[in-house]
């Protein structure tokens, strides 16, 4: 976390004794716009996740589960409804200081892994670095001691391509928690893998909210996932049902 | 991580990309070093010819000006300055003059600060009968050469016979049977014969030389001459004698001078034709290498520009193909918070990269680049090197700007949301 929002936020738990919800999602809407008209694939959506949450998001395709995590993620703009991330609105931000927000508050796990081809293992989980605001070198022992977690420790200097897919998607995790977010944001993590594998991802990011760091967030089709977290919520037309 | 190390790792991954934009820029430098060079190394040979040219022109000109010198001795001189009033028939007839003139004139001539004329010598010529010997001679009064004031003394070009002594004429030594050091009588005053001439087939064959002070008393013609030869100076202009003429009429307006044709000046003028020749055809050289240098400037022109247009529009092109193939990687540094200008720093580092591999490739290529119009390779100044070097990268920067930028402006949500 940067020292800023670090402070802003033991202040407020200082006066208050309350931490604010990890997301909060109140009333978003969302429109694209084609040359085809309009679809509105988020509408008037409203929903909170609390330190400990982990929340399975499901529903048909096309009903606007991933934009609304995209939204929730501080990478897509609502058109109207407001989000906040530990009490924060990243859409008040600039660009760069968006990006930083993101870096230091969000992991995003999705169902093709997006590792970077030309890096090994490490690197992978270390790119979050280049998001800057702490010194080189600050996350070397994190990213180990994350990737022994996964049972990672020995392909360390393998390119992805060397590794089995529920390998890959584990570098994907432990990208995502390098820099201790408080939300974890999950788009299918699970889509592509078997069922082995698939159980792994669901055990960390379980234990993840169960530690209470922060909440999870998953767009699942799996029903195993769906038992997995403590909550599900159905959308349908970009409403929550 | 860094950004060095995942630009690194990246080019790694896709050398051909890479590859080929470091081809841009060797290509680009190597042909803007290997042309700046050509015409420097072109103007240097032009240097060399024109020099050489030049110095065998020189030396040319040095063996010509040291035949005249010493065909002078010998051919003597080719100016007569006469008494005002001297019949020219008579000279022409008998060969010498008859009237007299102050000796003074001469040194009152080489005093003037003359320029149009050199080599002042006087004479007293009278043919009259050698009484001992009762034969027709023509005897010379000379002394040695008169300095011109303010000219350097140079070595007299004719010995002038020393008080006592004799010089004879071919005829003359080979009927008497006079050698070199023989006493002689002459007008009953006893002489040394100093020297004997060679037959010259001319009246000189009957001439007797005699020292101008010793001749002057012996015909009671004491301080009197009666020509004045001299050689013209070797300033070739049209009106030659009209020039001469002028300048001596200011300073012996009691003189008339005449001009024979000598060797002596025919060779003066061919040493200045040849001079003047050899002075053209440089220039001629000149030219031509001017001329083509200007070709070659008006063709370098346009082929640099346009060199460095199109390895820019190469290099930006792979850049963009870079971007495209690279879209859900930008899409996922992004999502993890990587700034936009350090995604254009991670484009745009590895553009400069290239331009600097290849700026370097691309001068030591031109290092060793031999042009076979050119014995020498290319000239090229430090500051060209340099130049070359550092343009690259700052070239393939500018080239792969706007897809760079794109890449830093894309929206991550574009690439991520079809997951
Ligand atoms: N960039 C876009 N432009 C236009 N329509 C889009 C765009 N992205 C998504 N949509 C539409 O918005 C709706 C929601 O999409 P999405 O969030 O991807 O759904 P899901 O992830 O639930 O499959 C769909 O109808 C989809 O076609
Ligand atoms: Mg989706």
């Amino acid at each position: 976390m940067s020292q800023s929002t670090n402070t802003a936020l033991d202040e407020a738990s200082a006066d208050t004794e309350i931490r604010p919800p990890v997301l909060s999602i109140s009333e978003v809407a969302k429109q694209y716009r084609t040359t085809e008209g309009t679809v509105q694939a988020i509408d008037h959506v409203s929903l909170s996740l609390e330190p400990g949450d982990f929340v399975a998001l499901h529903g048909p395709s096309g009903c606007g589960k991933s934009t609304l995590l995209l939204m929730a993620g501080a990478l897509l703009s609502p058109d109207s409804g407001t989000i906040a991330i530990s009490g924060e609105n990243p859409y008040a931000l600039g660009a760069e200081a968006r990006a930083a927000f993101r870096a230091n508050r969000v992991g995003f796990v999705f169902q093709q892994f997006h590792l970077i081809p030309f890096l090994d293992v490490l690197d992978n989980v270390l790119v979050g670095e280049l998001a800057g605001t702490l010194p080189h070198g600050e996350f070397r022992e994190r990213a180990r001691e994350l990737l022994d977690r996964f049972q990672l420790g020995h392909r360390l200097h393998h390119v992805p391509s060397k590794l089995s897919i529920g390998e890959q998607q584990r570098v994907a995790l432990a990208r995502a928690f390098l820099r201790s977010p408080s939300l974890i944001l999950a788009d299918e993590p699970t889509g592509n893998l078997d069922a082995e594998n698939a159980a792994i991802i669901l055990e960390h990011l379980g234990d993840f909210a169960a530690s209470g760091e922060g909440a999870v967030l998953m767009v699942t089709h799996d029903d195993r996932a769906k038992a997995v977290a403590g909550r599900s919520v159905e959308m349908r037309g970009g409403r929550l049902v | 991580m860094t950004l060095a190390r995942l630009i690194l790792r990246e080019i790694r991954h896709r050398k051909t990309n890479f590859a080929l934009s470091v081809l841009g820029a060797v290509i680009a430098v190597a042909v803007v070093l290997a042309t700046l060079g050509s015409l420097r190394a072109y103007d240097r040979q032009t240097e060399a010819v024109v020099d050489q040219m030049e110095e065998a022109t020189k030396s040319e000109m040095a063996k010509l000006e040291d035949e005249i010198r010493k065909s002078m001795k010998g051919l003597g001189f080719n100016l007569f300055i006469f008494p005002a009033g001297q019949d020219m028939g008579e000279v022409y007839s008998e060969g010498f003059a008859s009237k007299t003139m102050p000796e003074a004139y001469v040194t009152k001539l080489a005093e003037s600060g003359v320029v149009t004329v050199n080599h002042l010598l006087p004479s007293l010529t009278k043919k009259l009968e050698w009484p001992e010997q009762k034969r027709t001679v023509i005897l010379i009064g000379v002394r040695g050469e008169v300095p011109i004031a303010f000219r350097k003394p140079k070595a007299p070009i004719i010995d002038p016979v020393a008080p006592g002594e004799l010089v004879l004429g071919y005829e003359l030594h080979r009927s008497l049977g006079l050698e070199k050091g023989d006493p002689v009588t002459f007008m009953g005053k006893n002489f040394k014969v100093s020297d004997t001439y060679e037959a010259r087939g001319s009246k000189d064959d009957i001439t007797l030389w005699m020292n101008l002070g010793e001749c002057q008393a012996m015909l009671g013609m004491q301080e009197k001459i009666n020509a004045i030869q001299a050689l013209e100076c070797n300033c070739a202009t049209v009106d030659r004698l009209g020039e001469i003429r002028t300048e001596l009429m200011e300073i012996l307006p009691d003189t008339q001078i005449i001009e024979t044709q000598s060797t002596a000046l025919a060779r003066a003028e061919a040493r200045n034709q040849a001079s003047a020749t050899a002075k053209a055809q440089i220039e001629a050289k000149k030219e031509q290498r001017a001329l083509l240098r200007a070709e070659r400037e008006k063709l370098a022109g346009w082929l640099l520009p346009v060199v460095a247009l199109v390895s820019m529009i190469w290099i930006g092109l792979l850049a963009f193909i870079n971007v495209r193939e690279r879209l859900p990687e930008i899409g996922i540094l992004r999502a993890i918070g990587v700034k936009g200008r350090t995604i254009l720093g991670a484009f745009l580092g590895r553009a400069i990269l290239a331009g600097l591999v290849g700026g370097i490739i691309g001068a030591v290529i031109a290092e060793f680049v031999r042009l076979p119009s050119m014995d020498s390779g290319l000239i090229i100044e430090t500051g060209e090197w340099i130049a070359a070097i550092s343009a690259a990268p700052v070239l393939a920067a500018l080239a792969a700007w706007l897809p760079s930028l794109a890449a830093a402006q894309r929206d991550p949500a574009e690439v991520l949301r079809y997951d």
